[in-house]
């Protein structure tokens, strides 16, 4: 008896090496592969999966010079659920697959944030078409890239806008505890000081049913506007009970808040919020028309907000290969040389417009929107109003040029 | 002349006493908290510069106060079903968090129904927050009914921590199962009552207290109307009617009570249903109260409801109202006072409510109005 089972444990075991020597041998016709990590699964699954769709039309649409120089191009997309210790273990995995060059992702900061220290060592390349936290890019890895902007601009877009109303002398900024929404509020707050609006409170709740303790010292101290540094599935419920209760002045929320969701959750609550985004409605990127068409047939609905940035992310991976392979003389090159290509990326022109990275991988220059949400049906959510656009150069494309300017 | 003299002694037992009692508690906890409140405002006059604490107290006092009464009466409510269950078996029930929850999504299905055949804006909102909660209270009140005769009743004889095992798998169960459902059939997590939508329920009431303006919010006046009304009908139910007495009886001495030909089966399932009744009927309210649920939202209510269950004297039915009402009021006052000061904010609420809870179980270990070990219901 033992003995079968040791004939046969032999057997498998060269069956295994023989299909592995197999794979292997595949891999070797050339074969280049595009990770991507999103949430595809739980509450942000939404976001997620729209990206994985854009990166999937991306590949489709655009790999044919590649093609045309010998390699076969595959996408794998991971689900990181939106959560670090799943990117993390993603993120170990892919590297393990030398076919891997590129990686787009992630939808969260907080997980981007931990999963690019393995990108790092091992010289694979990321480009990100959603995360704004500063730290994605501001930790200094060469191999950290992103196409959306940076929420050390977007909270002062939003603080300068509602200088700029004239009305507003006083807000209540409130904030989820998360690296996102602190961060961004506390980026909200210092300008909205130095626009000569005060800041009446700062606060952060984990709260995400019952806030009726929390409005009421905000009832009395009575602010112009309150400023919620947050995702929609809390921001929305506040707004809600807070209009409720009697507050009738002005409410906004960071790109968290730009999620057909939101006008779900509130209602006609949600009427008359403003809203800053690094990612632009659909229509006011005249390029991607066509792409927005595409997704419609391919999977039947609108690509959600950052959809143009997830296919423009790819684009960029793709273009930054092809360069790879053709200063290798038309070998596959390594992930350190792809990573280069991806940061030298200048003036490549996406869906949203140039894309050119700064030396810390940010997007150079990158444009900012303030939106006012007009209806409580989610239906009409991409209807919108764009009230204002902002072009913000990087913090360090700005150090250049006033280096440069000096 | 007799018989005018019955009723009216009638009206005083199960009227005017339970009522005037919760108004006593209610005004009590709101002087207790506003001393308590005025106290830090002169220990701290300015806590922050350009806040003087006691001009914001004086400010924002009717809105702590109704708040707190409202998650207050909500606190009191479910926990009316930890210490009916306690009183009669001896046993926390630590799936009533989801029996509550249950009647929130239960409400929410009805008003999401309504709304999705066009009816939201044609019924009148009192006959809908009618509906919603009636329905829930008889749903949820069945489920904890089915969960006592699944899950419970094997173990009766069973060494105590195994039925409390019992009741956080079903607590995990329920939870899960409410989410699976919701997301095959609607594909959503967070559930909305439409309340927004409705405008009756959406526009605060405005009054003027003095040169203060208050905002009162119409599902909080709805929250305390109907849990005052419940409250008063619990009552009548457990100390006025015959099966409540056998609820008594079996919660004194069960198998006496037995003896005496009390059906024990009936009156543990009938307690259980009260009890998950009222579950039900804080969920659909809180529902309606704060806008959207989800299927974990129990946990923190469920927990906070056992606390205030605890505080007033486990067992104890005034307990319960006593507790849930006095935590409600510390969490409000807590939440608004506290922002005030820096380095400390809202956040640390819940740190100085339990707080408060230890030192009130330290001194009185058997809770505010401690454990009735004669008449436990």
């Amino acid at each position: 008896m033992k003995t079968k089972r040791f004939i046969l444990m032999v057997l498998l075991t060269m069956v295994a090496i023989a299909m592995n020597a197999a794979v292997l041998r595949a891999q070797d016709a050339k074969v280049i592969k595009i990770a991507s990590q999103s949430p595809l699964s739980g509450g942000q699954a939404l976001s997620g999966t729209s990206m994985r769709n854009a990166i999937e039309l991306a590949i489709a649409d655009l790999k044919q010079p590649l093609v045309d120089l010998g390699f076969d191009v595959q996408y794998v997309p991971f689900d990181d659920q939106a959560t670090p210790d799943v990117g993390v273990s993603n993120a170990q995995n892919m590297v393990n697959d030398p076919a891997i060059l590129v990686v787009i992702g992630h939808w969260n900061s907080g997980v981007a944030i931990p999963s690019s220290e393995v990108y790092n060592t091992y010289d694979l390349a990321m480009i990100s078409p959603a995360n704004t936290n500063p730290r994605v890019t501001s930790r200094g890895l060469s191999v950290v890239n992103r196409v959306c902007g940076r929420d050390d601009n977007q909270g002062p877009t939003g603080a300068k806008f509602l200088a700029g109303l004239g009305t507003v002398k006083s807000v209540y900024v409130l904030h989820d505890k998360t690296p996102y929404g602190q961060g961004i509020a506390t980026f909200f707050q210092t300008e909205a000081e130095a626009q000569g609006i005060a800041v009446l409170g700062f606060e952060g709740t984990e709260e995400k049913s019952n806030f009726d303790g929390i409005i009421q010292p905000i009832l009395a101290t009575a602010p112009d506007a309150i400023y919620f540094g947050g995702i929609y599935d809390q921001t929305a419920v506040f707004l809600s009970q807070a209009r409720a209760a009697g507050y009738t002045g002005i409410f906004m929320g960071p790109d968290g808040t730009d999620a057909s969701d939101f006008a779900a959750l509130a209602g006609e609550a949600a009427v008359g919020t403003y809203y800053t985004s690094a990612a632009g409605p659909l229509s006011v990127f005249p390029d991607a028309a066509k792409f927005v068409e595409d997704y419609n047939t391919a999977y039947g609905e609108n690509p959600q907000p950052y959809g143009p940035e997830s296919y423009d992310a790819t684009a960029v991976a793709l273009h930054a290969i092809q360069v790879a392979i053709e200063l290798n003389g038309g070998e596959l090159p390594s992930r350190a040389q792809v990573a280069a290509a991806v940061r030298g990326t200048a003036d490549f022109q996406g869906l949203t417009g140039p894309i050119s990275f700064d030396a810390y991988g940010d997007r150079a220059t990158a444009n900012y929107y303030v939106s006012q949400v007009k209806s409580g049906d989610p239906a009409l959510w991409s209807e919108n109003e764009l009230l204002d656009t902002v072009t913000v150069a990087s913090p360090f494309t700005a150090l250049l040029e006033s280096a440069m300017g000096q | 002349m007799v018989s005018n003299q019955a009723t009216s002694s009638w009206l005083y037992r199960y009227v005017v006493l339970p009522l005037g009692q919760m108004l006593i508690f209610i005004v009590g906890a709101a002087l207790l908290m506003t001393l308590f409140a005025y106290a830090l405002a002169v220990l701290f006059p300015t806590p922050r510069p350009n806040i003087i604490l006691a001009d914001q107290i004086g400010r924002q006092l009717p809105g702590m106060i109704i708040s707190g009464v409202t998650i207050g009466f909500v606190y009191a409510m479910i926990a009316l079903g930890y210490t009916l269950v306690y009183g009669v078996l001896k046993f926390i029930n630590f799936a009533h968090s989801e029996i509550f929850m249950f009647g929130g999504v239960v409400g929410f299905e009805v008003i999401r129904r309504i709304a999705d055949a066009g009816f939201l804006e044609s019924w009148s909102p009192l006959l809908l927050v009618v509906l919603i909660v009636i329905t829930s209270m008889i749903c949820s009140g069945l489920l904890a009914v089915i969960i006592e005769r699944v899950a419970y009743r094997p173990l009766r004889g069973a060494p105590r921590l195994v039925p409390l095992i019992s009741a956080i798998g079903i607590s995990f169960f329920l939870a899960d199962a409410v989410r699976a459902f919701e997301a095959v059939t609607r594909n959503a997590f967070k559930l909305t009552y439409p309340v927004s939508n409705i405008p009756a329920l959406s526009t605060p009431i405005s009054i003027q207290i003095g040169t203060t303006p208050v905002n009162i919010r119409v599902t909080s006046i709805i929250v305390i109307v109907a849990a005052m009304l419940m409250l008063v009908a619990l009552n009548y139910f457990v100390n006025g009617t015959k099966l409540g007495r056998g609820i008594r009886a079996v919660s004194q001495d069960m198998s006496t009570a037995s003896l005496m030909g009390i059906n024990v089966n009936l009156m543990i399932s009938l307690t259980f249903f009260v009890g998950g009744a009222f579950g039900g009927a804080a969920g659909s309210l809180f529902g309606l109260n704060v806008g959207t649920i989800d299927p974990f939202v129990g946990f923190i209510p469920g927990l906070k409801a056992f606390t205030a269950a605890v505080l007033g004297g486990i067992g104890n039915v005034t307990g319960a109202l006593l507790g849930g009402l006095m935590l409600g009021m510390l969490e409000s006052f807590l939440s608004g006072i506290l922002v005030y000061f820096p380095a400390l904010g809202g956040r640390y609420t819940d740190i100085f409510t339990f707080l408060v809870l230890i030192l009130v179980l330290i001194f009185r270990p058997s809770g505010l109005l401690g454990e009735r070990v004669d008449e436990k219901v």
